[in-house]
């Protein structure tokens, strides 16, 4: 777990309008992650962990406060444009990133993995060109090459590599939702945004995908952030915590002692509410 | 011989606010040194706040006064201030901590368990491998358990997993929560051999053993947390 500051987030938000109402949907959201460093959100839906989410994918613009992430150097000649900060070298805005740049780092540098794995695949093609496809997005045409990088992908994500032809629908709900990962770290990116990840999975394969995603984390250094609303994927995964009630975080630090120590009390409640077996 | 770990002033007050903000007072004004070489044995009743003084020291419960300082690498972290990531750096090189209960991962085997903290040091995966089994050996815990996860082993079968888990990266300070509890007695011998090997090559050690025997032969100084109860 070391390296440079990868994400900085600072008193990060973002409102809708309700009638004529303003509504904040999270507000004044602020930490660092490093590589190697996993960090979770959790709280009740309707809590702004999902909306803070997208503002660091930017998949949302923040109406109040800003994104930074350490562009690579060697991604393009952008950056070396664009405004360095207070943060440090290296650390761009996301704000001040053009589309182009933003859809460059969401195919490349970041991994999103959604809720419902349809959201993240494509459902008409093959598994195997699900993970070529951010491959491709790289310039990658070599069919051979392609597919030897897929195959080696489903099998780190312990997916059938008999599969590679067939068609994502007839996966099960947990191989879509390994498919999905191996999609993303195909091009070894170095964040990692989930959302909810194994929400809606038989336990026995959450337990299975919980350890293989523990794996990967730790084998390629990733700096993530998962949104969850459940504490013992945030126990497991993750080094860090964020508490979000009402679009607030109302508590974060160290996963074990948040949980195993709440202070705020609202933690407190979701902490001694868990049923445990 | 160096001083490892410290404590000034510590006190832990917890604040239930579901029950209107009631607080439980556990310690106040806890003043402890520890150097290498030494093993700590803290003293009380059962609900003294022994394994709360335990957990503060491991980062793991805040503390609500003072400070808990540990000697990592050539400097002081303070762990009532240090960032999350400075605490698991801390944890994963200097600080090894043997639990009452083992924390099962699903799925995981019993020897990638004990493996984990090497691995996580750079150790190749092999080798961890090896040192866990000889440890695991040097525990009696029979080889056809190794591969499996220990969610279905017994008390003792769990403890002595993580004992394994918490001793296997030879850190220089070590906390344990009663590691010789649902042991019988030639397993608590070797665990007794391990803490001395430990306190030989340098370790700094704080433990909880209800056992007085066990406490007798590890130890080299006891500290009653009663004594520091908060005055009501």
């Amino acid at each position: 777990m070391n390296g440079d500051l990868l994400l900085s987030v600072r008193a990060a938000g973002k409102h809708f309008m309700q009638g004529n109402r303003l509504n904040w949907a999270c507000r004044d959201v602020s930490f660092d992650l490093y590589p190697g460093e996993v960090l979770a959100v959790v709280g009740e839906s309707g809590s702004g962990k999902s909306t803070l989410l997208k503002l660091l994918a930017a998949r949302l613009a923040c109406d109040e406060g800003s994104v930074h992430y350490n562009v690579r150097s060697e991604v393009g000649a952008e950056s070396a444009a664009a405004p360095t900060d207070s943060h440090g070298a290296g650390l761009s805005d996301l704000a001040g990133l053009s589309e182009a740049r933003l859809r460059w780092l969401a195919r490349t540098d970041w991994g999103f993995v959604e809720q419902h794995a349809r959201d993240g695949l494509r459902m008409n093609v093959s598994g195997g060109a699900n993970v070529g496809e951010r491959m491709m997005a790289l310039g990658s045409r070599h069919y051979a090459n392609l597919r030897a990088q897929a195959l080696d992908w489903m099998q780190r994500v312990e997916l059938d590599t008999g599969r590679i032809d067939d068609l994502p629908a007839t996966y099960s709900g947990g191989m879509q939702q390994r498919l999905q990962i191996a999609r993303n770290l195909v091009t070894h990116p170095r964040l990692v945004l989930m959302d909810e990840p194994t929400t809606g999975l038989d336990v026995s394969v959450q337990a299975r995908l919980l350890d293989l995603l523990r794996e990967l984390v730790d084998q390629l250094n990733l700096a993530a952030v998962v949104v969850t609303h459940d504490l013992a994927v945030a126990r497991l995964l993750a080094h860090r915590m964020l508490v979000m009630k009402d679009g607030l975080v109302v508590e974060q630090g160290l996963t074990d002692r948040v949980l195993d120590d709440p202070q705020h009390a609202y933690t407190q409640l979701l902490v001694s509410s868990v049923l445990t077996p | 011989m160096t001083l490892l770990l410290e404590t000034a002033q510590l006190s832990k007050t917890f604040t239930l606010h579901g029950r209107g903000g009631l607080q439980l007072p556990v310690f106040a004004g806890i003043n402890l040194q520890v150097k290498a070489g030494e093993c700590l044995a803290l003293t009380g009743h059962s609900g003294s706040g022994k394994s709360s003084l335990l957990r503060c020291l491991y980062g793991n419960y805040s503390a609500t006064l003072g400070e808990v300082r540990v000697r990592h690498q050539d400097r002081w972290v303070n762990l009532s201030t240090a960032e999350p990531r400075e605490v698991v750096e801390v944890r994963r090189q200097t600080m090894g901590y043997v639990s009452q209960f083992l924390r099962v991962i699903p799925r995981v085997s019993t020897l990638d368990i004990v493996a984990e903290p090497l691995r996580r040091l750079g150790v190749a995966a092999e080798d961890a491998r090896k040192q866990a089994q000889t440890l695991l050996e040097r525990l009696n815990l029979h080889e056809r358990l190794w591969s499996l996860p220990p969610a279905t082993f017994s008390g003792g079968e769990q403890q002595r997993v993580n004992i394994a888990h918490g001793l296997i990266a030879g850190q220089p300070v070590l906390l344990l929560d009663e590691p010789t509890a649902s042991l019988d007695a030639d397993n608590r011998r070797v665990v007794v051999e391990l803490i001395h090997a430990a306190r030989e090559r340098g370790a700094a050690i704080v433990g909880i053993f209800h056992d007085d025997e066990v406490r007798s032969a590890v130890a080299s100084r006891t500290f009653d947390v009663e004594h520091h109860h908060p005055i009501l």
